[in-house]
């Protein structure tokens, strides 16, 4: 088939969701109800680290209402890694936790009661003991010898190697960092016109969609169970609770109709488990709706990373060798963080072509909400650092911003950090429509160019 | 004080799926009895349009109107396994598996409406709704017909199936090397700002911003992702963290009193083109596309404003706040 010869594909037929989008007729989860249905608040932890000494439910308990206090005894399998299937471990994570809080608004349990209303007061009626422990918060400080270790195996920071970071082969050394190695760096260095160096910062920040978290959970009378809930990854939910409650995951339908907004932020199935559990206890469809408070708290953001980046540059402006530190902040738990820190440590030449170069990419936690998926994950953060490092460099030694780019562009037969062969190169032609259109006069030498 | 002006570039590329691959997507197809089609996919509508995307391929491939195929998704007991609606990967990897779902449906059509016409299946063409004799040009039947037919003339199940999968990659736990992605997806975002030096905010005046997504099966719907990817990480750059003292937990954002995005007010004027450079592993050549659209604007203004102030900052978000201590360092 050649292009001309399309029927449909190429056309902008109009998104076949929008006309209901736009008039309000779209039905999104909380409009979803069952009779007899439950509705769910958490207790929270109002400390970022702590041990739980005590927790009193006795005045929650005797509010009319109330249906059932869950906590982590009512987990089948309390423990667990949401990259399991991948091959990622091990599993770091309580659906709620036992001993100890690793994150201030963490859920200690779950009240079920017959409406919202009565679910928080109940909630706020629940007495817990906490002995707070100095949190961990800073990545550089976290990496410390000697700073207090947040994970059970005794650091803050994910191994990767020996076949527990869903990448390597089981039998490989395990390491406190993903590593991508190529060349001879030092040589590049040794033999530098100049050397560059920088280090860029990106922040948590929040997915911010419309509709917040939200999940009906209902036990059918198969002895099924079934969520509602606006998941980006129905399977990855259905796989992730049939874990968590240990039964098959056949006996589980997951529904994910229109998706109030998404981003990265509907991929996590921590808070399907929460309410799954609950449904199973009480054996009721049972509901809960995150506030906005608790969609900034609790959910998931795009990790702070922390990208140190130093170049190797020839005086005609190509860059030789390139060494990267990246911390990437996971927060108090793993969730899919080892897997973005792959994916942000092979892609950390960014699209130029370097051929000496060692990059350290670290999974480092934290006593913060987890961090997860995020629009662009795992490549945000290192577009941000390389391009502004590349406008560093392209200052330092004298040559003009797009010139740099295009000396540097990876081009087709050449092979990428990871060493796979480049062939489907066309950042140069990109840069060529991006100048034309910004009325951007390139010399002709640079027009010349392709990929 | 003066407002100052400066121009930042960025260029980037994007990976189409999960890194390493092993993220595999499946499709069932079945022919209702009036011969329109139900495409059953796990993928999820979140607003990006893969519903019509979906219904567009197969439609090209069957030669059943789009109108006449609905995409029921989001729901593991009608649909058969995806690994998810992330990662740049639904037109991508389903694309793929609806493709090859909508190939064994047409197979049946023209085996079917080849004992309708009395032909051999290798002298009909598809198009238009209808199947023709090559070279014929009164002798077709409608695809839908034969659909219909196939089930209840013909006794045959009109049912495709489809999967599609990059087979995960090996790493070498030495150097890393390894097959990460499928393909790449290229872009370059030109951002023009101006820098009020007495208040500090950066206001972005005119965008231009070109992106190559190997083949766009819906031209505005790739348009209504980089619009949306631009205005979002035009947040990244200038207003957005829950953290404003990161990493200490001070000032954490609890609402969007505290923590601003970019409302309509705020877009810039921008000039958006579409590029194609189709991709032997993607559907009709399409690279994905919704995750790179956000990547390229932030570093972008953040060069804009190196260019305009003299100094560069390096994290995010470049509040006022910085901007003016910036400038102070600068001593302009």
């Amino acid at each position: 088939m050649s292009m001309s010869n399309y029927f449909v594909v190429g056309k902008s037929l109009q998104n076949s969701s929008i006309v209901n989008h736009v008039t309000g007729a779209t039905q999104y989860i909380d409009s979803i109800t069952f009779p007899g249905m439950l509705w769910i608040k958490a207790v929270r932890s109002p400390v970022p680290r702590g041990k739980i000494k005590k927790i009193d439910y006795s005045k929650a308990e005797k509010i009319p209402g109330v249906v059932k206090i869950i906590t982590a005894k009512h987990v089948p399998n309390n423990y667990h890694v949401n990259l399991a299937g991948l091959g990622v471990g091990p599993p770091d994570e309580p659906v709620l936790p036992e001993d100890e809080v690793n994150y201030k608004g963490e859920a200690i349990c779950l009240v079920v009661a017959k409406d919202e209303e009565t679910a928080a007061k109940a909630a706020n009626l629940v007495e817990v003991d906490i002995e707070e422990l100095p949190p961990v918060l800073d990545m550089e400080e976290a990496l410390k010898p000697g700073a207090p270790a947040i994970k059970k195996w005794g650091s803050n920071v994910f191994m990767f190697g020996g076949g527990m970071d869903g990448a390597t082969p089981p039998s490989s050394p395990k390491r406190p960092y993903f590593l991508v190695k190529r060349g001879n760096v030092e040589q590049a260095f040794a033999n530098a016109y100049e050397v560059v160096e920088g280090s860029y910062l990106i922040p948590p920040i929040e997915h911010a969609p419309l509709e917040p978290h939200i999940c009906v959970a209902k036990p059918e009378p198969s002895g099924k169970l079934t969520i509602y809930t606006p998941t980006q990854a129905p399977y990855f939910v259905r796989d992730n609770v049939a874990t968590i409650l240990n039964i098959p995951a056949s006996n589980i339908r997951v529904v994910s109709p229109h998706v109030g907004g998404a981003f990265g932020a509907k991929v996590d199935p921590e808070f399907e488990m929460q309410v799954a559990v609950a449904a199973m206890v009480v054996g009721r469809p049972v509901k809960w709706r995150w506030t906005r408070e608790e969609e900034f708290t609790i959910s998931t953001t795009r990790p702070a990373v922390k990208i140190e980046l130093k170049d190797a540059l020839s005086r005609e402006g190509r860059i030789l060798g390139r060494k990267a530190k990246l911390l990437h902040d996971a927060g108090a738990y793993a969730r899919t963080s080892p897997y973005g820190v792959i994916k942000s440590t092979v892609n950390l030449s960014g699209p130029y072509n370097i051929e000496n170069l060692r990059y350290e990419g670290y999974c480092v936690f934290t006593n913060r909400q987890p961090s997860s998926a995020m629009r662009g994950y795992g490549v945000f953060e290192v577009s941000y650092a390389v391009e502004l490092h590349m406008e560093r460099a392209a200052r330092k030694l004298g040559i003009d911003s797009w010139e740099f780019r295009f000396i540097n562009a990876y081009r087709n037969n050449q092979v990428t950090a990871t060493g796979r062969p480049i062939d489907d190169a066309y950042l140069i032609e990109v840069m060529k429509e991006a100048a034309a259109l910004a009325g951007v006069k390139l010399p002709p030498h640079l027009l010349q160019l392709s990929s | 004080m003066a407002k100052l002006r400066g121009r930042g570039i960025a260029a980037i590329n994007y990976p189409t799926g999960m890194n390493l691959g092993g993220d595999p997507s499946q499709v069932v197809i079945v022919a209702q009895p009036d011969g329109r089609l139900v495409v059953n996919v796990a993928s999820v509508e979140l607003g990006q349009g893969i519903k019509t995307v979906l219904a567009q391929i197969a439609s090209e491939i069957t030669g059943v109107p789009v109108e006449d195929i609905e995409v029921r998704f989001g729901d593991t007991e009608s649909a058969p396994h995806d690994t998810g609606t992330f990662a740049s990967r639904s037109t991508h990897r389903m694309g793929n598996a609806v493709i090859k779902a909508s190939e064994e449906i047409r197979e049946i059509v023209l085996n079917t409406a080849a004992k309708m016409l009395e032909a051999s299946p290798n002298d009909l063409e598809i198009r238009e709704g209808r199947v023709w004799v090559k070279g014929v040009t009164d002798k077709s039947v409608e695809v839908k017909q034969v659909i219909s037919q196939a089930q209840f003339t013909y006794n045959t199940p009109v049912v495709g199936k489809g999967f599609y999968v990059k087979p995960k990659s090996s790493v070498d736990p030495e150097t890393g090397a390894s097959d990460p992605h499928s393909t790449m997806a290229h872009g370059c975002t030109v951002a023009e700002v101006e820098v009020d030096t007495e208040t500090g905010f950066v206001t972005v005046l005119k965008v231009y911003t070109v992106y190559e997504v190997g083949k766009a099966i819906n031209p505005q719907l790739v348009e209504s992702q980089i619009i949306g990817g631009i205005v979002m990480g035009m947040g990244a750059a200038l207003t957005e963290t829950v953290y404003p003292r990161y990493p200490v937990l001070d000032f954490q954002t609890t609402s969007f009193r505290d923590y601003v995005l970019p409302t309509a007010g705020d877009i810039p004027e921008i000039v958006a083109k579409i590029v194609e450079s189709p991709t032997p592993t993607g559907p009709f050549g399409a690279k994905g596309v919704g995750e790179m659209v956000v990547n390229s604007i932030a570093p972008a203004i953040v060069n804009a404003v190196y260019d305009a102030i003299g100094v560069q900052i390096t994290d995010l978000p470049i509040t006022p706040e910085k901007v003016l201590k910036a400038l102070k360092k600068s001593g302009r």
